[in-house]
């Protein structure tokens, strides 16, 4: 067993628990999207992104850019919570947590591709 | 993609991971705790106030409890922040600074840095490994005639020196093995636009193998080496290098030349000095006894010509064990007198001192010269920096290996027809010679002419050949002034090759045709003005008719009417 494959793993998988954790409920109900799991999200994100850094395989290019795409889309949904809430000062209708869902929920897809790669690379290696 | 990005990752993996972590506690920790607004009532900091502390806060850019002021467990959580984030940065911003110096990742930018220069170069280029005396002297005479070089050295003194060195044209250079294949793929070997390798090295060895590895590599690639030994020269002829020069032999043949032809040896030396240096005056070496000091490499390549001209040379040598000339040679270093006066110095013409030492063949030929101060004196240079002394002692030859090399490289580069030019021109009287020098001096003043090839192609001449498809042109049209036809312009034909047959110095009224090469001499801008009537078909027009014809749309459209 190898303890960076371990970390690797844990944290590119928890990425997507806590993205679809996020992801669940409600579309445009504030109620049922913690702040405090689009917090966990990001930074779980960010920490996976950091782990990918300096693979030179063709498969580490690819997971370095969905969890780009992941970050970007986190990033963006984050910004948007915190412009209604503090800058518009709109709130968080129903319109603002839709599109913060969305993002989210693009996020997740490139989150489940990350998986389904490394899925593929570990079943590759017949060991 | 670029190695350096991927380094640089790889490296800031830990510092980026300790800065999300120390940010992500201070943030959590700063939303969690309970503070009170400006009524006292209880409050939670958003994400959004949160990371904005946290901001300003990790930096050290500024401080200020926001947006109201913070209870005691705020600011005690602020206090582990602010160690938290603060070591986090020193951590972070401390790896980058190593990185940078690290000599791994140095090395790599300047590799990178130099991969990029080659790529951008869109021109064609010479790989040129080594830049010692011998390269340097290339490279710049090169960069004089606008013509591109890539330069790679061991040494990394001498790339230094190649970037201080104040060149026409920009010449990258690498600090590296040039015997490692990676590096002269590097360098360009397998491009496209590379048109081909010097090898300069010092080392036999080195020069072979990038002799091979470039044969290899990229076959059709004109290679030129450098050899001292007999052996390697044998060696890298049996694959396939295209020129090998031995400095040792090509200066004995010179100096057998300027025995037997004067005339010839002068036109030799003038067609392959470096151009826009003044002009060497002729050589009469006479005939008669010569004393050789030195029978190492040197010595045997200017006794066997010595010989072979019909003149005795009388040999002087330390060591002649190691060098095999026991029995016929006078032991000793040269330096002192008696050793001289036994070689026989009194009723000897010729010295030679052709030691490995500069500082022994100067004082050989000076001991020489009060023995018997009618000498015909020949010292052999080793090092580019005893140049002052070197002129100063008033030698009547002097052999400089890097130069000897460096002039043969050059016109083997610059004009592919001299080597076949001064072939045959061996074969002719030395009246022929003399004649053809005089012609040259007439033409090009007392500056060493340039020397180039001209091949009448669609590349080089597309004007001329649409012209000759209609019409006969005469050589004697085409070296007419385009600024005033009447003018010849300050070149001479040397030689026309047409197929298989040669015609040394064609007459003013051939007919040329097209694939037609020539090779002239001619002053500096001769060439340049030459091309440009033979690529624009209005210049070339005025040179055979002496019609200045309006060109341009416009222009035509009213020149029709008139």
């Amino acid at each position: 067993m190898n303890l960076e494959k371990v970390v690797f793993g844990f944290f590119i998988i928890l990425a997507l628990t806590l993205n679809f954790g996020f992801f669940i409920g409600e579309f445009d109900n504030p109620e049922h999207h913690n702040v405090y799991e689009l917090f966990a999200v990001i930074v779980v994100n960010l920490i996976a992104t950091v782990l990918k850094f300096g693979d030179r395989t063709q498969m580490g290019a690819l997971l370095l850019a969905t969890s780009l795409v992941a970050d970007l889309q986190l990033l963006v949904a984050a910004v948007v919570w915190g412009y209604v809430l503090h800058i518009s000062g709109t709130g968080l209708d129903s319109m603002a947590m839709g599109s913060i869902v969305s993002l989210a929920g693009g996020a997740m897809l490139a989150n489940i591709v990350s998986v389904v790669l490394l899925i593929i690379e570990t079943a590759n290696l017949r060991r | 993609m670029d190695k350096v990005i991927f380094l640089f990752l790889r490296r800031m993996r830990a510092p980026l991971l300790v800065l999300i972590a120390a940010y992500s506690i201070a943030v959590l920790g700063m939303v969690l705790i309970p503070g009170v607004d400006a009524e006292g009532r209880p409050w939670h900091m958003g994400f959004f106030h949160a990371f904005y502390f946290v901001s300003y806060m990790a930096t050290t850019i500024g401080f200020g409890e926001i947006p109201y002021a913070f209870t005691d467990a705020q600011r005690g959580w602020t206090l582990v922040s602010i160690y938290l984030s603060v070591i986090a940065w020193l951590y972070a911003i401390g790896k980058i600074l190593t990185l940078l110096q690290e000599p791994a990742f140095k090395r790599a930018v300047v590799e990178q840095a130099f991969a990029r220069s080659i790529r951008r170069l869109h021109e064609p280029f010479y790989i040129v490994c080594g830049f010692g005396d011998t390269g340097s002297l290339l490279v710049r005479a090169l960069s004089r005639r606008g013509i591109r070089a890539v330069v790679i050295d061991r040494n990394p003194d001498r790339i230094n020196d190649l970037e201080l060195e104040d060149l026409d044209v920009y010449v990258p250079g690498l600090c590296a093995d040039a015997s490692v294949s990676a590096y002269l793929t590097m360098a360009g070997l397998s491009s496209a636009r590379c048109r081909g390798v010097v090898a300069l090295t010092d080392d036999d060895e080195a020069n072979l193998k990038i002799a091979i590895t470039s044969k290899l590599l990229n076959r059709p690639l004109p290679v030129i080496c450098r050899a001292e030994t007999r052996d390697v020269q044998d060696n890298m002829a049996s694959f396939g290098t295209d020129h090998i020069i031995n400095p040792f032999d090509t200066f004995g043949d010179r100096l057998g030349l300027a025995l037997h032809s004067p005339g010839t040896h002068l036109l030799f030396q003038w067609l392959t000095s470096v151009p826009h240096t003044p002009l060497s005056e002729p050589l009469y070496p006479p005939h008669g006894k010569w004393v050789l000091c030195g029978y190492g490499r040197f010595g045997k390549a200017v006794q066997k010509s010595l010989s072979s001209e019909g003149v005795e040379a009388v040999i002087i040598e330390a060591d002649p064990q190691r060098t095999g000339c026991v029995g016929y040679c006078v032991v000793g270093r040269g330096t002192e007198a008696e050793t001289l006066l036994a070689a026989g110095i009194a009723d000897a013409v010729g010295i030679v001192a052709g030691t490995d030492n500069d500082a022994n063949n100067l004082s050989i030929v000076m001991t020489a010269k009060e023995l018997n101060p009618g000498l015909f004196m020949v010292a052999r240079q080793n090092r580019h920096d005893n140049d002052s002394i070197f002129r100063a002692a008033g030698l009547n030859l002097v052999m400089h290996r890097s130069e000897i090399i460096a002039e043969d490289i050059l016109a083997q580069l610059t004009a592919p027809l001299l080597p076949m030019f001064l072939q045959q021109a061996r074969a002719q009287s030395n009246q022929w010679a003399n004649e053809l020098v005089s012609r040259i001096s007439a033409v090009t003043g007392d500056m060493v002419p340039e020397v180039w090839t001209l091949t009448l192609n669609e590349y080089e001449a597309p004007a001329l050949l649409h012209t000759l498809a209609e019409d006969d042109v005469y050589l004697g049209q085409v070296m007419r002034d385009l600024r005033e036809r009447d003018h010849l312009l300050p070149c001479l034909p040397l030689m026309l090759q047409r197929g298989n047959e040669t015609r040394l110095i064609p007459a003013e009224d051939v007919a040329l045709r097209s694939g037609d090469r020539l090779l002239f001499c001619g002053k500096a801008g001769a060439m340049q003005r030459m091309q440009r009537a033979l690529y624009n078909g209005n210049v070339l027009r005025y040179l055979l008719t002496g019609e200045e014809r309006p060109d341009g749309w416009v222009w035509r459209a009213l020149k029709a009417r008139q």
